[in-house]
């Protein structure tokens, strides 16, 4: 029986050992955390149909019990991956016939932007703790109470040279248009605030969700990045930016602020690279073979991506490369 | 009063804490398709009051809605009802409509 070792047993992950396991090959899923599930554990509901995430996670699990083919791995980290041998943290070394490595992205730290005051003043959360906060329904200010007024910014450690990370994270915006809305249930008499460089609406149903975020709950949209953030004497954040199609400077206080942190590659992946002579993008995330007929193939032969190792990505289409490099591995033990 | 010379300009700053936003949450909550205004510009481009004097459609609501509503009543008045600016909008926004209720509302302002 073939093997294939898959890195990460986040959506991608998952979704690609449960198409290897159909197919009757043999998987082992390495995972850093102590259980399999990846991000996914930690958000609430997903855009835009507002699905809960742990409906998602749950029938990807349920695909996952029922093999006997399949071990999993956690709390060990890959540190050297070829086609035929997977190097573990420990020392470990696992013979394989393909890899797989789908070991997504990792948060931008909010503490870099200083001037948002994260880490600094007690009401800048992250849109990930906020997710956490919806999860434990518990949305409240550290002080306690609820917020009356509440600002989303947009693209924190996205599109911005000053912290290395020029690309756009893609999902913030329709996350920061679905928090808001979510927000806006919760707190129907507060003011909702979501400041944004542009609305990036990609997918079906995401400007839909836009259109009705300011049309059924008059949630606010200032084109514009917040510039700083500063306390004010009654414990509020004053923020500041400029209303750009006014053309005129902006600010006000805010009870809470959250930003909406950008997914930056992995620093794993600079020595993935060299030791196992993969291309890297200059975005720091992997290179796939093609971008058109190889979006699941590394530059190396038997070496797979799936999910947002080489890009950021929405679930969906996480999943999707998961079955996808499923595919192209089969193709590849079958051409050996 | 002595003249020293200079003067002080005010603050352009829209301060959303000192602004009185009931008139602005009242034009939303009349018409709220107002919010769904994308800032495009296709308003302001096709405006035949625009393409002759200063009237910007698009800038003006959108001050109104941060509760800036100095001269704007003045300003829709440049607005010569022609209606090309509903015929483009891509939001499908009521933008006669709105210039009415805008005047409505801050006559007396």
């Amino acid at each position: 029986m073939k093997h294939v070792i898959v890195i990460g047993g986040g959506v991608a992950g998952m979704q690609c050992a449960s198409e290897l396991l159909r197919q009757n090959i043999a998987v082992t899923i390495v995972e850093k955390q102590q259980c399999i599930g990846g991000k996914i554990r930690n958000w609430h509901k997903l855009f835009p149909s507002f699905t809960p995430a742990d409906e998602v996670l749950a029938a990807m699990q349920q695909k996952l019990t029922t093999h006997n083919n399949l071990t999993i791995r956690t709390g060990c980290e890959a540190t050297c991956i070829t086609p035929q041998k997977v190097t573990l943290s420990s020392g470990e070394e696992l013979r394989c016939d393909a890899t797989v490595i789908a070991t997504g992205f990792t948060l931008f730290d909010a503490t870099v932007k200083e001037e948002y005051g994260y880490g600094i003043y007690d009401n800048v959360i992250t849109s990930a703790e906020l997710e956490q906060m919806f999860n434990e329904k518990n949305v409240h200010l550290k002080q306690g109470g609820e917020p009356k007024r509440i600002a989303i910014l947009h693209c924190v450690g996205s599109r911005d040279e000053k912290v290395c990370q020029r690309h756009c994270s893609k999902v913030c915006c329709v996350t920061g248009v679905k928090q808001a809305i979510e927000l806006k249930k919760m707190f129907p008499t507060a003011d909702v605030f979501n400041f944004y460089m542009d609305m990036r609406m990609f997918g079906p149903g995401y400007e839909e969700m836009y259109r009705e975020a300011q049309t059924s709950h008059n949630i606010h949209f200032v084109r514009g990045r917040i510039s700083e953030v500063s306390p004010t004497f009654n414990n509020r954040l004053q923020i500041k930016a400029e209303d750009t199609l006014t053309g005129r400077p902006l600010k006000m206080g805010v009870d809470m602020l959250v930003l909406l942190v950008g997914m930056k590659a992995n620093a794993h992946n600079t020595t993935l690279a060299k030791d196992c002579n993969l291309t890297l993008q200059p975005s720091g995330f992997m290179q796939p073979k093609d971008s058109f007929l190889g979006n699941v193939a590394s530059n190396v032969e038997g070496v797979f991506y799936a999910g947002a190792i080489t890009a950021p990505k929405n679930i969906g289409e996480s999943i999707n490369e998961g079955t996808a490099a499923a595919r192209g591995v089969v193709e590849w033990l079958e051409k050996r | 009063m002595i003249n020293f010379g200079f003067s002080i300009n005010r603050a352009r700053t829209i301060d959303l804490d000192r602004n009185n936003l009931r008139k602005s949450n009242e034009i939303i909550g009349e018409m709220p398709e107002l919010q769904a205004c994308i800032g495009c510009g296709s308003c302001t481009a096709s405006c035949t009051a625009g393409n002759l004097t200063e009237f910007n459609f698009r800038k003006v609501h959108t001050l109104v809605r941060r509760g800036e509503y100095q001269g704007a009543y003045e300003e829709m008045n440049k607005c010569m009802l022609c209606g090309k600016c509903r015929l483009v909008c891509p939001r499908g926004i009521n933008t006669r409509g709105i210039v009415m209720l805008i005047k409505r509302k801050l006559g007396d302002f």
